[in-house]
């Protein structure tokens, strides 16, 4: 479990292994609207096996909750494997593009905060710059605040929602894993 | 072999052995109507209200143990569906349906008569499926019969747009069903049922609560195995009634906010809970932080997210009730538990929650009590929702699996007339009784008109009190007697209202006429509606008042209730 940038709500970051089919998200986000879950962040995208999507949520609530929500994200049909992602051992990213006003303060100085946080300025016009930052959640946070805090103004934030990886090698999904073989059901992982 | 849309869904439900489909046409299923001659081994049931189809083929599902069938047409046909798939959803049951959408081409352009019924239905079914190829016909109607009768059953929906229905396409059988993502664990964790042996073998005081799993996995004669070894009492939730007999000698009843006090009291006092295919509903449970606090729970289903949902448990067991408890019986020792039966015993004497009062007056106990010793115990009661539906659990003697049908976790009214029809058709060999009240049978009556047309010989016995009796209970209860809008005081004349659709009719006013009237109407062969005229303002007791604990119950009338 890890808190959440304000500090107050827990957070579990959860993946998902499911279908790449029509309807997919809309039965993923009614389940959570249903049940009166929170999605702090959700990020989809193709997975290395063909037809099958990819998720990472970010889900606010406590453990009991968490599981709650893996159990009945399993019980779709759609979804195919779910993982509670350990804090310890997993890598989190996130993507941010930031647009800031920029009139009278030296590039230098701007290049220099956006070094620290290894961003990028990606694109400048006459009066402002695009800067994209890649890192945990908080890295991109402490960024904004820095540029807000030197005097830049921050016109426009646009975050792709965390994805997460738990580190070392794993068996892996693959196509044939997925589609022929039982994966082996413990109730403590909840699965169905 | 070159087939189109409809003949592939005709021939799909025939190799799932589907015999009977409740239905009702209109422009976008026509296709697959049409068919319909070519396939006489399906019978049609032409229904008169799509909602009547959906009860009907849960009704039938729940009788049988098979998924029923239902099918609608788009837009209002669809929506119609609804309440009755919402229904089959909450209490497990398993249903296929299949909906006519508007063409392909159309889809998305609010065309006549479209409505997004696979986006309606998303939170309602077990899983749904909108077919855009005729050639996926096959595989779909496979799966929806896979999922909606496996695991925890429940109904799955396939949409399908009126084009596809007529589409031709060289069909293809598929052998298998590949769904990575659903596979049901069935079996039992070794390591957890091994705990909840030992938690068994030490307990002194346990009961097991038994519900709706139990029946779906018909685990009867398991259950019964560990009940008699290791004499334990046996708690079945409303719709676990059935599934142990009411006649055992360690069935004590149901529990919870309209259970009787003994049950509620042993689990109350309970060491250990032993919880098969039931989910902790907040009808059995009210205040769950108080729900048996001196227990700990073992907890036995099919489906995870129920485990730990409600009530934390020490002991979770996911798996399929009967094969869990195959596994667990070796495991269990005998036991005789006496001191634990006799407080059970002692229990009951204290909190005889099921006399019928004696009294001139007709009241709706006394009909219930009448119809089980009239049938023997051995009828299948269908009922609405409300207090007659109480009463029906509470009186009647349910002996054999099966024979309460009943809306528990949606709570559907006008659930019993439509509900009984499926059942009788799905048990042509049995006497099916629906017990309704006046304010459910007026919203699905129009069924009848079904019954007597495809001679299906429903026995009704409507206990009439003018009233929507529950909410009415509620209103004199918690709103000082303030009855808004509950009272109907310009019911239909039901005995007219039977004759006038063709079926048998009759009144009842005195008790003296109860048993021959039913004994009338179970000879007459037809449908047949008994209107029950019994005390408006009689109450169902106990009562355990929503969101309270056991030490809140209301045992009996108060003293300024006691009108006799």
């Amino acid at each position: 479990m890890v808190t959440s940038q304000n500090g107050t709500k827990p957070e579990h970051t959860l993946t998902a292994l499911v279908e790449d089919k029509p309807g997919v998200l809309n039965r993923i986000t009614s389940m959570f609207r249903r049940r009166g879950y929170n999605i702090a962040s959700l990020a989809v995208g193709p997975s290395e096996i063909p037809d099958l999507s990819r998720m990472t949520f970010v889900v606010e609530g406590d453990t009991r909750t968490t599981e709650q929500v893996s159990k009945n994200l399993n019980k779709l049909i759609d979804v195919i494997k779910v993982v509670d992602v350990d804090d310890n051992n997993s890598v989190w990213r996130e993507l941010a593009l930031v647009r800031v006003k920029w009139n009278t303060q030296p590039l230098s100085e701007i290049k220099a905060i956006v070094d620290i946080f290894g961003a990028k300025i990606v694109d400048t016009t006459a009066d402002s710059l695009i800067i994209e930052v890649t890192g945990k959640s908080n890295k991109v946070n402490d960024l904004v605040d820095n540029l807000t805090g030197f005097g830049l103004q921050v016109q426009e934030v646009m975050r792709t929602g965390v994805v997460a990886m738990s580190r070392g090698s794993n068996e892996g999904d693959s196509q044939r894993r997925v589609r022929a073989e039982k994966p082996a059901v413990k109730w403590e992982s909840g699965s169905v | 072999m070159r087939r189109n849309g409809g003949q592939i869904v005709c021939e799909a439900l025939l190799r799932e052995g589907v015999d009977v489909i409740f239905g009702l046409p209109g422009g976008a299923i026509l296709p697959l109507y049409q068919i319909l001659p070519e396939f006489p081994e399906l019978r049609h049931i032409l229904v008169r209200h799509e909602q009547g189809a959906a009860h009907a083929a849960d009704g039938y599902a729940r009788v049988t143990g098979r998924p029923g069938v239902a099918w609608a047409t788009s837009g209002p046909g669809a929506t119609n569906l609804v309440t009755g798939i919402a229904t089959a959803q909450m209490d497990s049951v398993p249903m296929v349906v299949v909906t006519g959408q508007v063409g392909r081409a159309a889809i998305g352009s609010d065309a006549f008569q479209e409505t997004d019924i696979t986006g309606i239905t998303l939170p309602i079914t077990k899983h749904n499926y909108l077919v855009m190829h005729a050639s996926e016909i096959a595989g779909v109607i496979k799966e929806a019969f896979h999922i909606a009768s496996t695991g925890r059953p429940g109904p799955v929906l396939v949409d399908i747009p009126k084009d596809v229905f007529t589409e031709e396409v060289d069909v293809e059988w598929p052998e298998e069903i590949d769904l990575p993502g659903y596979k049901p664990n069935l079996q039992g964790h070794s390591g957890m049922i091994r705990r909840a042996a030992n938690l068994i073998n030490e307990a002194e005081r346990p009961v097991i609560l038994a519900g709706h799993g139990v029946i779906l996995s018909q685990a009867f004669d398991e259950l019964r195995e560990l009940a008699e070894k290791a004499q334990i009492p046996v708690v079945p939730t409303l719709l676990g009634l059935s599934g142990f007999p009411d006649d055992h000698v360690l069935c004590v009843g149901m529990p919870g906010m309209h259970g009787m006090a003994y049950a509620s009291l042993a689990i109350e006092e309970a060491d250990l809970l032993i919880a098969l295919g039931m989910r902790f509903d907040d009808r059995i449970t009210g205040d769950t932080s108080s729900f048996a606090t001196r227990s700990k729970k073992i907890h036995v289903d099919v489906d995870p997210s129920e485990i730990g949902k409600n009530i934390p448990v020490d002991v979770p067991i996911v798996g399929d009730v009967k094969r869990v408890l195959v596994d667990l019986n070796k495991r269990v020792q005998p036991s005789t538990r006496i001191d634990w039966l006799n407080r059970i015993e002692e229990l009951k004497r204290d909190h005889p929650s099921m006399l019928v009062r004696e009294t001139d007056k007709l009241i709706p106990q006394y009909v219930i009590k009448e119809i089980s010793e009239a049938t023997n115990g051995e009828a299948i009661v269908v009922t609405g929702v409300g207090q007659h539906q109480m009463w029906a659990a509470q009186h009647y003697s349910y002996n054999e699996p099966r024979s309460l049908v009943s809306s528990g976790g949606a709570g559907s009214m006008g659930y019993e007339v439509p509900g009984a029809m499926g059942a009788q058709v799905g048990r042509p060999d049995k006497v099916v009784w629906s017990v309704a009240g006046d304010g459910g049978f007026q919203m699905t009556m129009c069924e009848i008109a079904t019954m007597v047309e495809n001679h299906i010989p429903v026995k009704i016995a409507i206990l009439n009190n003018g009233f929507l009796g529950m909410v009415r209970q509620w209103q004199e209860i918690f709103y000082n007697r303030s009855y808004v809008a509950t009272g109907y005081s310009h019911n239909p004349d039901f005995v007219k209202l039977a004759e006038a659709f063709g079926a048998f009719g009759a009144r009842v006013t005195d008790n003296s006429q109860v048993r021959s009237t039913i004994m009338d109407a179970m000879a007459f062969d037809g449908p047949a509606i008994v209107d029950f005229v019994v005390e408006q303002e009689e109450n169902v007791y106990p009562m355990i008042p929503a969101g309270m604990s056991v030490r809140e119950m209301i045992e009996e009338p108060r003293p300024q209730e006691a009108r006799t």
